[in-house]
C-alpha cells in the first residue's frame, strides 16, 4: 500500500511538470513578442484548476452520480477525507486519487491555449478556460472514470484519450474557428522563434508522461510497468516515423518535427497504454505520425481556420486515433477492465464502443465549448486583442513584459 | 519499509533538481551579463554542501547533542551511518535520511546567493557559503530537526520554514546590507533579461517541493499526501493572488509575478504543510502574495538597500509568515508532532512557540552570517569585485565565460 | 543614387517591407536596433516595481534607390510607418556615390 502511494504521488508530481514542459513546447513554438503571453496561459491555468480542483472540481468529477452525467456536491472541499484506502483505488486513500486526478485536470485545458495563442484575450482566455473545466472537463472525467454514462457503455480510456486529448483537440478546434484566423494568416509563414525551447518542452511532455501512463495503472504493479512499456515504444515510434517521412518528403528531418512526433506519440498511446500489447504500440505510434502529417500538410492547409500550433491535429485526431485503436488492439488479458478483446482478435463490440465514445465526447466538447466562449464573451465584451495588439505582440500589450530585453546585446 | 526507501530517494532527487531549477530562476532575473555568475553559485554549493554534509553536516546536525545547539562528530564521514532502519525515521535506513536531509543543505545556501549576485567576488561568496553552512545552518538543523533546543520547546516546522527560508531569508538581508549596494542601484532599472528561464526555474521548483514537502512525511503514507496536496493550493492560491493585484494594481499580469507568486506561496506552506488542514493553505497562499507584494514595493524602497532578487522579501517575509501561520492553523489531528491546535482554534501555546522559534532563527542567522562574512573577507580581502568588474559583468571578469556568445547572430 | 535610411515600429516592418516589394524596392537591409528619443520609454513591472524602459527596440531599413523613385518611395514609408502616435520614427536621405555588384563587377544604378 505504501508503495502505491508513494508511486502515484511522484506520477502525480511528473503530470504536474508536463503543464510547464507544454508551456515551453509551445512557448517555444510562437512569435518572439508572444512568448509570454503563450506561457502565462499554463501558468494562470496552474493555479486556476488547482483550486478549483480542491473547492468542487474533485466532488462534481468523482463523487456520487447525477444521470450519468455529473457527479454531487458531497466531497466540497475535499471535506473529510480520511487515510483508509478507496473508493476509486483498492490501495490508496482517496486523497492520492484526487491529487492525482488534479493534475490531468491542469493539462487538459492548457493543451487548448495552443490553438488560440497570439491573439486572444489574456482575461477572455482566463475566463473561458475557468467555465470549460466546469461545463466540459469534469462532466467528461466523470462520465468516463467517474462512473458515468461513457464507462457503463462499457467503453475503455486507460489514461485520457477522450478526456484530455481528444476533449482538449475538438475544444481547440472550436475555439480556433470561433476566435478566428490571426491577421497575417496565411500570407507569412509563423516561425517557431526558439527551437531548443520547443524540444525542452517536448522532452519534459515525455519524462512527465510516464507519471500520466504508468501513473494510471493506479498502483505500482505488472500493469504499471506495461503501461510505461507501451507509452514509451509508441512515442519513440511515433518519432522515428514522423523523420522518416520528412526524411522521404522533403530530405531534411527537423527538430519541431521529432518533437511533434514525441507528442503525436504519447498521444496516440494515452488511451490504450494499459490495454494494448506492446507490439501494438509500435503500429499505433508509427501510425499517428502518418495520419498527423498527412492531415498537416494535405488537408489542414485547405481549411481556413487557424489553430496556430496545431492543437488539433495533435491531440484531437492522435486521440481519435488512439482510441480507435486501443479498440482494435485491446486484450481482456493485459487488463480486465476491458470486457471484450479489440477488433484485431476478432471481437467487434468493443470497437464499436470506443467509436460511439468518441462521438460523444466530440458533441460534448463542442457544445461546452461554444458555451464557455459565450460565457467568456459575455463576462470580457471581446474575445480577441485589438489589430494594433497583435502588431505589437501580446508580451507587452497585455502582460507588460519583454521575454528576452537583451536579445540585442545591451545589458 | 522499501516503498518508504523509494519515497525518501525519489522526494531527494526532487528536492537536488530544486537547486538547479534556483540557478535558472535566479539567472533569468538578472542582466544578461551576469547570468553566468549566478548559476555558477548554485553549481558551486551543489559541491560543496555535498561533500560537507557527508564528511561533517550530518553529524553535526543529526548525531547526539551538545547544549541543545549542536550535535557531535560521531558520525564524521558517515561512519556508521548505514544500512540500519532508524534512529531519525522510524522505517528507513538512516543513510536515506542522511541523503534526503543532504538536499536541504544544499538549496539553503543557494537561497542567500540572490541577495548578492551581480557585485560580490566568487571567491568570496565561495569561502562565505562554507562557513556559513557550519556555522548557521548546520546548528539551526540539529536545533529543529535534530532534538535541539527549539524541538525541545515545542515549535514545528514541516519541511523547512525556520531552517531553510527564515535562514537564507535573514541571512540574505544581512549580507545585502554588508555588501552594498550596486553601482547602478536606484537610478537604472534591474531588468529580468530571460523571462522563460525565470519560469522554467520556478517550475521545477514547483516540481522539486513535492520532494520537499511531501517527502518530510518521512514515508509514503497518509501525511506525505496532505502535504503534498497543501503544497499545490498554497502554491496555486499564492500565484492567483499575486495576479490579480498585478492586474488591480497595473492592468497587467506578468510573468515574472506569477513565477514569484509561486516562489512564495511554497515557501509559505513549507512550515505548515502537514500541520494544517487543507482549507487552511488556500489562506496561507492567498495572504503570502499582498504581504511580500506590499513589502517588494512599499517597504523595501523605502529602506534603499539592495537584495538584488528579492531573498528577503520572498524567502525571509514568506518563511515568517509560514512559520506564523501554522501556529495559527495547526491541528494536532493532522500531524500529533504538534502538541497544540493554533490560535484559530482557540489555543496560544504553539503560537507563542512559533514566534519564539521565528526570534531566535533571526538571531543565529544575523550572528552567524556576520562570522561567515568576516571569515570570507580574513580570506579574501574584498567581498566585492572592482566597479570595472560590476561594468563589464562577472561572467567576462569572474569566469571568462559569455553566457550567449551568438545572440545577434554570428555563429 | 539616394541612400534611404528608416528607423521604424517593429510592429510596422512586415506591412512596410510588402509594400516596398509592390513599388519594387527589393533590396533592403534589415537590422533590429535599439534606440532613444522622443517617445522617451515605456513602463514595465518587475515584482509590482515600476521600471521605465528609456531604449526602445526598433528596425532599421537601409535601401538604396534610384533618384526618381525617390518621393514615391517617402511618401510609401510615411503611409505606412505612421501611426501619429510619438515613436513612429525617422527618414534620412544620403546621396550615394557609387554602387558595384560584387558577383559581376558591374556598377552604376543597374547594380541597385
Amino acid at each position: 500500500m505504501n508503495g502505491d502511494i508513494a508511486w502515484l504521488l511522484i506520477s502525480a508530481a511528473l503530470v504536474l511538470f508536463m503543464t510547464p514542459g507544454l508551456a515551453f513546447f509551445y512557448g517555444g513554438l510562437v512569435k518572439r513578442k508572444n512568448v509570454i503571453s503563450t506561457m502565462m496561459a499554463s501558468v494562470f491555468i496552474m493555479g486556476m484548476a488547482s483550486i478549483l480542483w480542491v473547492l468542487f472540481g474533485y466532488s462534481l468529477s468523482f463523487s456520487g452520480d447525477v444521470g450519468g452525467i455529473i457527479g454531487n456536491f458531497q466531497w466540497l472541499g475535499l471535506n473529510n477525507f480520511g487515510a483508509e484506502p478507496g473508493p476509486w483505488l483498492p490501495n490508496v486513500p482517496n486523497l492520492v486519487f484526487a491529487i492525482f486526478q488534479m493534475m490531468f485536470a491542469i493539462i487538459t485545458p492548457a493543451v487548448i491555449c495552443g490553438a488560440v495563442v497570439e491573439r486572444m484575450r489574456f482575461t477572455a482566455l482566463a475566463v473561458f478556460v475557468t467555465v470549460w473545466s466546469i461545463v466540459v472537463y469534469y462532466p467528461l472525467a466523470h462520465m468516463v472514470w467517474g462512473g458515468g454514462l461513457i464507462s457503463q457503455l462499457g467503453a475503455v480510456d486507460f489514461a485520457g484519450g477522450y478526456v484530455v486529448e481528444i476533449n482538449s483537440g475538438v475544444s481547440a478546434l472550436v475555439a480556433a474557428i470561433v476566435v478566428g484566423t490571426r491577421k497575417h494568416h496565411g500570407k507569412i509563414t509563423y516561425h517557431p522563434h526558439n527551437i531548443p525551447y520547443v524540444f525542452l518542452g517536448a522532452a519534459i511532455l515525455w519524462f512527465g508522461w510516464f507519471g500520466f501512463n504508468a501513473g494510471s495503472a493506479g498502483g505500482a504493479n505488472l500493469l504499471a510497468a506495461h503501461a510505461f512499456m507501451t507509452t514509451n515504444t509508441s512515442c519513440a515510434a511515433a518519432l522515428l516515423t514522423w523523420m522518416f517521412i520528412e526524411k522521404a518528403h522533403n530530405n531534411r528531418p527537423t527538430l519541431v518535427g521529432a518533437s511533434t512526433g514525441i507528442v503525436i506519440g504519447l498521444v496516440a498511446i494515452t488511451p490504450g497504454a494499459g490495454f494494448v500489447p506492446i507490439w501494438a504500440s509500435i503500429i499505433i505510434g508509427a501510425c499517428a505520425s502518418g495520419i498527423c502529417y498527412l492531415f498537416i500538410t494535405m488537408v489542414k492547409p485547405k481549411l481556413r481556420h487557424d489553430d496556430s500550433l496545431d492543437v488539433f491535429i495533435c491531440h484531437g485526431l492522435s486521440g481519435i486515433w488512439g482510441c480507435i485503436a486501443t479498440g482494435i488492439f485491446a486484450l481482456t488479458s493485459i487488463n480486465g477492465v476491458a470486457k471484450w478483446n479489440g477488433l484485431a482478435f476478432g471481437e467487434t463490440s468493443l470497437f464499436i464502443r470506443q467509436i460511439a465514445a468518441v462521438g460523444i465526447t466530440i458533441v460534448i466538447s463542442v457544445a461546452g465549448t461554444l458555451v464557455a466562449l459565450g460565457a467568456a464573451k459575455l463576462v470580457t465584451g471581446k474575445l480577441r486583442v485589438p489589430v494594433s495588439t497583435e502588431d505589437i505582440g501580446l508580451d507587452i500589450a497585455e502582460h507588460g513584459e519583454n521575454a528576452y530585453p537583451s536579445y540585442l546585446g545591451l545589458d | 519499509m522499501n516503498a518508504d526507501i523509494v519515497w525518501i530517494l525519489m522526494s531527494s532527487a526532487l528536492v537536488l533538481i530544486m537547486t538547479p531549477g534556483l540557478a535558472f530562476f535566479y539567472g533569468g532575473l538578472v542582466k544578461r551579463k551576469n547570468i553566468i555568475n549566478t548559476m555558477m553559485a548554485c553549481v558551486f554549493i551543489m559541491g560543496m554542501a555535498s561533500i560537507l554534509w557527508v564528511l561533517v553536516g550530518y553529524s553535526l546536525s543529526f548525531s547526539g547533542d551538545i547544549g541543545g545547539v549542536i550535535g557531535n562528530l560521531k558520525w564524521f564521514g558517515l561512519n556508521g551511518v548505514g544500512a540500519a532502519i532508524g534512529p531519525w525515521l522510524p522505517t528507513v535506513p538512516n543513510l536515506a535520511f542522511a541523503i534526503f536531509q543532504m538536499m536541504f543543505a544544499i538549496i539553503t545556501p543557494a537561497l542567500i546567493t540572490g541577495a548578492v549576485v551581480e557585485r560580490m567576488r566568487f571567491s568570496s561568496l565561495a569561502i562565505f557559503v562554507t562557513v556559513w553552512s557550519v556555522v548557521v545552518y548546520y546548528p539551526l538543523a540539529h536545533m529543529v530537526w535534530g532534538g535541539g533546543f527549539l524541538a525541545q520547546i515545542g515549535a514545528v516546522d514541516f519541511a523547512g520554514g525556520t531552517v531553510v527560508h527564515i535562514s537564507s531569508g535573514v541571512s540574505a538581508l544581512v549580507v545585502a546590507l554588508v555588501i552594498g549596494k550596486r553601482k547602478h542601484h536606484g537610478k537604472i532599472s534591474y531588468h529580468p533579461h530571460n523571462i522563460p528561464f525565470v519560469f522554467l526555474g520556478a517550475a521545477l521548483l514547483w516540481f522539486g517541493w513535492f520532494g520537499f514537502n511531501a517527502g518530510s512525511a518521512g514515508a509514503a503514507n497518509a501525511l506525505a499526501v496532505h502535504a503534498f496536496m497543501t503544497t499545490n493550493t498554497a502554491c496555486a492560491a499564492a500565484l492567483l493572488s499575486w495576479m490579480l493585484i498585478e492586474k488591480i494594481h497595473s492592468g497587467k499580469p506578468t510573468l515574472v509575478g506569477a513565477s514569484t507568486g509561486m516562489v512564495i506561496g511554497l515557501v509559505a506552506i513549507t512550515p505548515g504543510a502537514g500541520f494544517v488542514p487543507i482549507w487552511a493553505s488556500i489562506i496561507i497562499g492567498a495572504l503570502v502574495s499582498p504581504i511580500c507584494y506590499f513589502f517588494i514595493t512599499v517597504i523595501k524602497p523605502k529602506l534603499g538597500y539592495d537584495d538584488s532578487l528579492d531573498a528577503f522579501g520572498c524567502h525571509g517575509i514568506g518563511g515568517i509568515w509560514g512559520s506564523i501561520a501554522t501556529g495559527i492553523f495547526a491541528l494536532t489531528s493532522i500531524n500529533s508532532v504538534a502538541k497544540w491546535n493554533g490560535l484559530a482554534f482557540g489555543e496560544t501555546a504553539l503560537f507563542v512557540r512559533q514566534l519564539a522559534a521565528v526570534g531566535v532563527t533571526i538571531v543565529v542567522s544575523v550572528a552567524g552570517t556576520f562570522i561567515a562574512l568576516a571569515v570570507a573577507k580574513l580570506f579574501t580581502r574584498k567581498l566585492r569585485v572592482p566597479i570595472s568588474s560590476e561594468d563589464i559583468g562577472l561572467d567576462i571578469a569572474e569566469h571568462g565565460e559569455s553566457a550567449y556568445p551568438s545572440y545577434l547572430g554570428f555563429d | 543614387m539616394k541612400k534611404v535610411e528608416i528607423i521604424i515600429r517593429p510592429e510596422k516592418l512586415e506591412s512596410l517591407k510588402e509594400a516596398l516589394n509592390l513599388i519594387h524596392i527589393k533590396g533592403i537591409t534589415i537590422s533590429p536596433v535599439m534606440g532613444c528619443g522622443n517617445q522617451l520609454g515605456w513602463k514595465e513591472s518587475v515584482r509590482g516595481s515600476d521600471t521605465v524602459l528609456t531604449v526602445l527596440p526598433k528596425i532599421m531599413m537601409i535601401m538604396i534607390i534610384e533618384d526618381d523613385k525617390l518621393e514615391e518611395t517617402i511618401k510609401l514609408i510615411v503611409k505606412e510607418a505612421q501611426t501619429g502616435e510619438v515613436g513612429d520614427g525617422k527618414i534620412f536621405i544620403s546621396e550615394i556615390t557609387e554602387c558595384i555588384r560584387i558577383r559581376t563587377g558591374e556598377r552604376g544604378e543597374g547594380a541597385i
